[in-house]
């Protein structure tokens, strides 16, 4: 098994990439073989999942596991160093497990203009690029990963997207890579300025995350990562989204396909916050606790902001964007509060989110597939015509609102409860007004949610759709959700399955912060 | 009898051919030129053979001679073949290589 | 032993039902009805043991070892016997059993049980009246469109109010409580079709959840206050009541905590301000207004009240007297309630307001250091205010026509239903306070303890309370059961009027029950009768479990908390108050019996005085608040500051981006036309001109001519030979 702890990672970022140019090598009529090829080629990443996830070590879930570190580029130092901890395996599960799903899905809902060979192609692209942020060690690998994304969702969204779909994938692209610029100068400022060997100074530096985290930015002055901490915030908090870096979201949700808003809204947006967690925080503690007062303003900002912006929406799926945004808010409440079970939180939440979220943009892409039409005041009476589809969306939105004993509390009420005793000698009053705010959120969400579902489910079907032939869920459709909907209720009941694996990292992250500062 | 008296000769017919070559518009005489710009050679290849008593000077001219026939029986055939083309045997009218 | 620590199939048993009955109730010959029925049954079997075994526990440890039955049967003898003074009491620990759910942090936490009095006599309570509705059910549901759904719903339920109610850390009591929430959200909205219902859940869980804002940041103190404490911290119920009790934390601190706790109380209990779910929450079937918005869900937030007392009472300092937060929200709450069920057209409605009347009760028991009481008041309410629902849906049912608008469909009706109408006043008699009737015992006790305790002025509210709903049940009953029949042609009337009332109505669309065409009222079925007797039977009877007229104080002995409790008074049953608060109920009777039956004095007074019409005018609008939080709170939020926020996106944020966007572009343009294209790109493009142009130049050399050429060639053989000569 040597051999699989070496090339695991390497097999399950790369096995999509292989996957991808079977599929273009495929002639374009072939649709069949197409579609195969790409299932096979996610079910087999899964299966390299299912096969980490069985040798994981779970009594070591802080130190790197599958660790890789060959060289890579030597001119610029940088190494091809693949690792997974605790942190990164829910995430990574979590990514290869959604992608399975999406193909699933697909498989008789291409949009227009069909082409399921570009289609495909592409999510495997971008699935090489999700797997491999979360298992990437070394600054430039993790910068080239977390670009890859970029342009298959364009292409995703400018192609087979809705009518603004031109404006929306540009918008969401140039945005995106705008905040990388700075994450770039960011991480080459880490490079140059950081001493990896303290006893050294002026030692050459190096793009090691683990490395970089174990110096936790000595040779650093405080303004300096307050500096660097503000390009790599600008790369990350653009990905998250956070308040005011937000707008490309709801755009792009909303014109790109069912699958792509899936992919972004499930694993895209947890780039960001997994970027925060994985490097920012460690790499930059001081920086991390000057600036964790803001993150956590901001967030709050955006818990509120989201929830009310979604009051106003009249687009299903618009409106779920939006609460994309406030769900994130919560996520990096957590993280701004620099504990333990902040910390905790926001992973958690970020997997809950992706499920809950994941799920509701595939019923919303259902409908607009079924009713043609995603606005609310022309939808209506769901639960009388598709009754399977209102229940599912019904267990979506309590889960999005935070009931206990589905997934998404336990992203939530961890995070309120670390505002009110937060780490690192941060300021108490701020914080715990932050959880007042947060928690007034919850009202929001389940204001705007259940909101919808009035519309959505409730009532009588309007004049227009009544005698229209609505089909409830299909088998494939079945086949794709269940899987989410069972583990929904799964980590709700049991969200040790989460936090045993994210405890000791996280806890490790926490208190060298509060070392490095308090020290 | 002088040398140059013959050279002096030979130039002026020389010149004269030239100047027949350049500015006569009617190719039969652009020909005619040309052979007195011929004969003009014949003359200064005898006159020097005479001086440096050499008969390949004469040679020469035998060979100028027989050279200049051909020479003129090809001409004119293709100045007969451009009048049957342009109508007109003038040499101005004869530019399809103007670039 | 056995029922006590085996209590977690308690919930375990309805939410597997709950469960089967989703997946396969369709399937079975009752629909899943049976289902339900026997889980439910079967809690209430458990529950029962739990009690039976709980009491002798009590009983073993003040030193009887006699058998729990004999024990049981032979306690009203005893404890006549007994002097109730205050003795030395036995301590009795709660029985409790855990297991590690999860670890974050450095903390571990836990889902266990704690089984104490007051969570055995919930435990009875929930189940029982649980128990009743469900066959309760199985007549007036019958035919309904979301039969098998509707009793799935009823099991989910069940399971949460037991989870809440056995759980031993506030976070389990968390899960619980908003599970109920969501019950009721379900079951008040069971008809979605038509909107009202929809808004009313709707409303309900809003509101509710807004008081949650309340449960989160207070469950989130409790952690931390036994972190200040004992500096591990923990959500565990008893050591929560320690942290409070041990002096350690600041009074800030517990202020805050039961202030906060206090919101998730106002929330979930309807009390003021956050009490206007309730009564739109009628929307819903009756049974399951019976069983949860008036004996079980509702006062969810005074067990809460009850569990975490030690938080209450050192937060509010209510061993101090006058005023707290507590007994002035239970107090105005009171008022409130008694004020608008005198204007309600609908007897659901009625019984709506007078159990957010009676919660502010419960609650300013609890504020005033009446803790006994306040539970004792509990366990009555529950009984009689169940009876009342149930009876308002036999009513209408069999009486009525699904109507529920007293004056415009009921009328004389105890001729036609004598058990309803008998059942319904026992009800009456016992809410009002009438003497030896479960609630004379239990309202009277609250009120002496106000006394007793420094809080007068709530003694006094209390007592204007107990005038207000004899008189506005009188009120109530007049308009159901005597009079003149006023329903037949009239239900259908109002098929067209389109006012709420007749959602009702309109909402049981398949009620074929066999009454035939515009039958007339009659009693109602068995299914729907025998429940009232046995909430009538306990009306009447419970009440006796602590008469302290009487030195019975059984219910005092089982259930109050002998561990981490405060002090609280008990004060001896005081027959001049007793009096005077009966004197006062026959006052209230009196008042309303000459106005409705003799039509005396004040009729009409709103025609005549614009006073009184205002005053009726603000009551029927519910003092505007429902105005204020429908329409002003939440329509703008929902309205205009919405939108305010998605138009600040848009054009603020979004304006930069795009101006941002735009500027650039232009920029680009700008660069790209006139120094790329015209500056660099000229450049370029001017050396190919020349380059042109040179060629075009040299191309005059190419005339074509013959002569032209040989002119050249003269020329520059020419010049080349005149160099040389120079050269040489």
């Amino acid at each position: 098994m040597d051999w699989f702890d070496s090339w695991a990672l390497t097999l399950v970022v790369f096995t999509p990439a292989v996957g991808a140019i079977v599929v273009l090598l495929v002639p374009r009529e072939d649709e069949r073989t197409i579609k195969l090829v790409g299932l096979l080629t996610t079910l087999v990443t899964l299966g390299w999942m299912i096969g980490i996830l069985t040798q994981f070590d779970y009594d070591a879930t802080g130190v790197l596991q599958f660790s890789q570190n060959k060289e890579w580029i030597p001119v610029i130092d940088a190494n091809y160093h693949v690792g997974l901890d605790g942190l990164s395996l829910p995430l990574l599960a979590l990514s290869t497990f959604v992608t399975v799903l999406c193909v699933i899905y697909s498989w008789n809902h291409f949009p227009e203009p069909h082409n399921p060979k570009g289609f495909l192609a592409l999510i495997l692209v971008l699935e090489v690029g999700m797997n491999g942020t979360f298992v990437a060690e070394d600054l430039i690998l993790f910068f080239v990963f977390f670009e890859i994304v970029l342009l298959p969702m364009f292409f995703m969204i400018g192609v087979w997207g809705g009518p603004n779909r031109r404006y929306a994938s540009l918008k969401f692209f140039l945005f995106t890579l705008f905040g990388s610029a700075f994450m770039l100068i960011g991480f080459l400022a880490l490079y140059f300025l950081v001493d990896v060997n303290p006893d050294i100074p002026g030692q050459q530096g190096s793009f090691d995350i683990p490395l970089l985290a174990q110096v936790a930015g000595s040779g650093l002055v405080a303004s300096t990562q307050s500096w660097i901490f503000a390009g790599l915030f600008l790369g990350f908090a653009i990905k998250v989204p956070m308040f005011p870096f937000h707008t490309w979201l709801p755009d792009a949700h909303t014109e790109a396909p069912t699958v792509g808003s899936v992919l972004l809204a499930a694993i895209l947006l947890k780039l960001g916050t997994y970027g925060f967690i994985r490097i920012s925080l460690p790499i930059l503690p001081e920086a991390a606790k000057d600036w964790a007062p803001w993150i956590g303003l901001l967030a709050v900002i955006g818990i509120i902001y989201g929830a009310l912006c979604c009051l106003a929406q009249t687009d299903m799926k618009r409106l779920i964007a939006f609460s994309s945004v406030a769900h994130m808010g919560f996520v990096m409440l957590g993280i701004a509060t620099l504990t333990d079970f902040g910390l905790n939180a926001a992973v958690f939440g970020m997997v809950a989110h992706g499920l809950i979220t994941g799920m509701l943009f595939f019923v919303a892409g259902t409908v607009q597939h079924t009713y043609h039409t995603r606005e609310m005041s022309r939808l209506g009476g769901l639960l009388t015509q598709a009754p399977h589809l209102g229940w599912i969306l019904g267990f979506c939105v309590m889960a999005s609102l935070g009931l206990p004993g589905l997934a998404g509390f336990w992203g939530e009420f961890p995070a309120i409860l670390s505002t009110f005793d937060p780490g690192a000698g941060l300021p108490e009053e701020t914080f715990r007004t932050f959880m007042v705010f947060a928690a007034i959120g919850t009202v929001l969400a389940a204001g705007y949610l259940l909101w919808m579902y009035q519309r959505v489910a409730f009532g009588e079907p309007k004049p227009e759709f009544a005698d229209a032939h609505i089909h409830d869920v299909t088998p494939v459709e079945w086949i794709a959700w269940t899987p989410m909907l069972v583990l929904i209720v799964v980590l709700g009941v049991f969200p040790n399955l989460i936090f045993r694996v994210t405890d000791a990292p996280l806890t490790e992250v926490a208190s060298s912060i509060a070392a490095a500062v308090g020290g | 009898m002088l040398l140059n008296q013959f050279l002096l000769l030979g130039a002026f017919l020389f010149a004269t051919g030239i100047y027949g070559v350049l500015s006569r518009k009617n190719s039969v005489l652009v020909l005619m030129s040309i052979e007195l710009m011929l004969a003009a050679v014949n003359l200064n290849l005898v006159a020097f053979s005479a001086y440096l008593s050499n008969v390949a000077g004469q040679t020469f001219a035998l060979f100028v001679l027989t050279i200049a026939a051909a020479e003129v029986g090809v001409g004119l055939a293709i100045v007969l073949l451009i009048y049957r083309n342009l109508r007109s045997a003038d040499l101005d009218e004869v530019d399809v290589l103007k670039g | 032993m056995f029922f006590l620590e085996q209590a977690w199939l308690v919930p375990l048993i309805p939410a597997v039902s709950f469960l089967v009955v989703l997946l396969l109730g369709k399937r079975l010959p009752k629909q899943g009805a049976e289902v339900g029925v026997l889980a439910v049954a079967a809690s209430f079997v458990l529950s029962c043991g739990a009690a039976v075994q709980w009491i002798q526990r009590v009983d073993d440890a003040e030193g009887g070892a006699e058998s729990a039955l004999g024990g049981v049967l032979r306690a009203f003898g005893r404890s006549v016997g007994r002097m109730a003074s205050e003795e030395a009491v036995a301590v009795v620990q709660p029985v409790t059993k855990s297991l590690t759910w999860f670890q974050n942090g450095l903390v571990d936490l836990g889902v266990g049980i704690q089984i104490d009095g007051l969570a055995v006599m919930m435990m009875f309570v929930v189940t029982l009246i649980s128990l009743l509705v469900h066959v309760y059910s199985l007549e007036y549901m019958r035919d309904d469109r979301r039969f098998t759904y509707y009793y799935a719903a009823l099991s989910l339920f069940t399971a949460s109010m037991l989870l809440l109610v056995v759980a031993d850390n506030t976070l389990l009591l968390l899960v619980g409580w908003e599970l109920v929430g969501l019950c009721s959200f379900m079951l008040i909205g069971h008809w979605w079709e038509e909107q009202p219902n929809s808004n009313a859940a709707l409303k309900a869980f809003f509101t509710t959840r807004t008081g949650d804002i309340g449960l989160i940041i207070g469950v989130i103190m409790t952690f931390f206050l036994v972190q200040t404490a004992t500096g591990q911290g923990s959500f565990n119920i008893l050591a929560v009541n320690e942290a409070a009790e041990s002096g350690e934390a600041s009074s800030t601190f517990l202020f805050w905590t039961a202030a906060a706790l206090m919101l998730a109380i106002i929330g979930k209990s309807g009390q003021f301000p956050l009490h206007t779910w309730l009564p739109d929450a009628m929307a819903g079937p009756t049974p399951v207004s019976a069983l949860i918005h008036a004996a079980t869900m509702v006062v969810a937030g005074v067990y809460l009240g009850a569990r975490v007392y030690p938080v209450f009472y050192e937060g509010f300092d209510i061993a101090a007297g006058g005023v707290n937060l507590m007994a002035a929200i239970g107090g105005i709450t009171i008022l409130v309630g008694a004020s608008l069920a005198f204007v309600q057209n609908d007897i659901k409605k009625v019984l709506a307001y007078s159990t957010i009347s009676q919660l502010g009760y419960m609650v300013m028991g609890l504020g005033v250091g009446a803790w006994i009481a306040a539970v004792f008041h509990l366990f009555t309410h529950a009984f009689f205010k169940a009876n009342l629902f149930l009876g308002a849906g036999s009513v209408s049912h069999s009486g009525s026509h699904h109507s529920f608008d007293m004056k415009a469909d009921m009328g004389g009706l105890r001729k036609h239903m004598p058990q309803t109408f008998t059942t319904f006043m026992i009800g009456t008699l016992a809410l009002i306070g009438f003497p030896l009737m479960a609630g004379f015992w239990s309202k009277d006790e609250v009120l002496a303890t106000a006394d007793a305790s420094d809080y007068r002025f709530f003694f006094i509210l209390g007592l204007v309370g107990a005038v207000l709903t004899a008189a506005y049940m009188t009120r109530c009953i007049y308009y159901t059961f005597f009079g003149e029949y006023r329903g037949g042609d009239h239900a259908h009337d109002h098929a067209e009027a389109g006012d709420e009332l007749v959602e009702h109505h309109l909402a049981d669309d398949q009620e074929a029950h066999g009454h035939g065409a515009h039958a007339g009222p009659h009693e109602s079925p068995l299914l729907l009768t025998v429940p009232l007797w046995v909430l009538s039977v306990f009306s009447v009877f419970a009440g006796f479990l602590n008469a302290t007229a009487f030195n019975i104080e059984k219910f005092k002995e089982w259930v109050e908390p002998r561990v981490v409790f405060p002090e609280v008074i008990h004060p001896e049953f005081d027959w001049g108050k007793a009096i005077l608060a009966t004197a006062l109920v026959f006052l209230g009777v009196g008042i309303a019996y000459l106005y409705y039956w003799r039509g005396a004095g004040l009729v009409d007074f709103t025609e005549r005085s614009s006073v009184a019409r205002a005053g009726k005018t603000l009551l029927v609008n519910k003092y505007y608040l429902d105005d204020l939080y429908t329409g002003g709170v939440v329509g703008s939020i929902k309205g205009p500051v919405a939108r305010a926020s998605y138009w600040f996106n848009q054009h603020v944020i979004d304006g930069v981006l795009n101006t941002t966007g735009a500027a650039t572009a232009a920029t680009g343009n700008l660069l790209y036309r006139y120094v790329d294209q015209g500056s660099v790109d000229g450049a370029v493009n001017g050396i190919a001109t020349t380059t042109g142009r040179a060629g075009g130049g040299a191309s005059l050399l190419q005339t074509g001519r013959l002569q032209f050429y040989a002119l050249i060639v003269v020329l520059a053989v020419g010049l080349f030979s005149l160099a040389l000569w120079i050269g040489s």
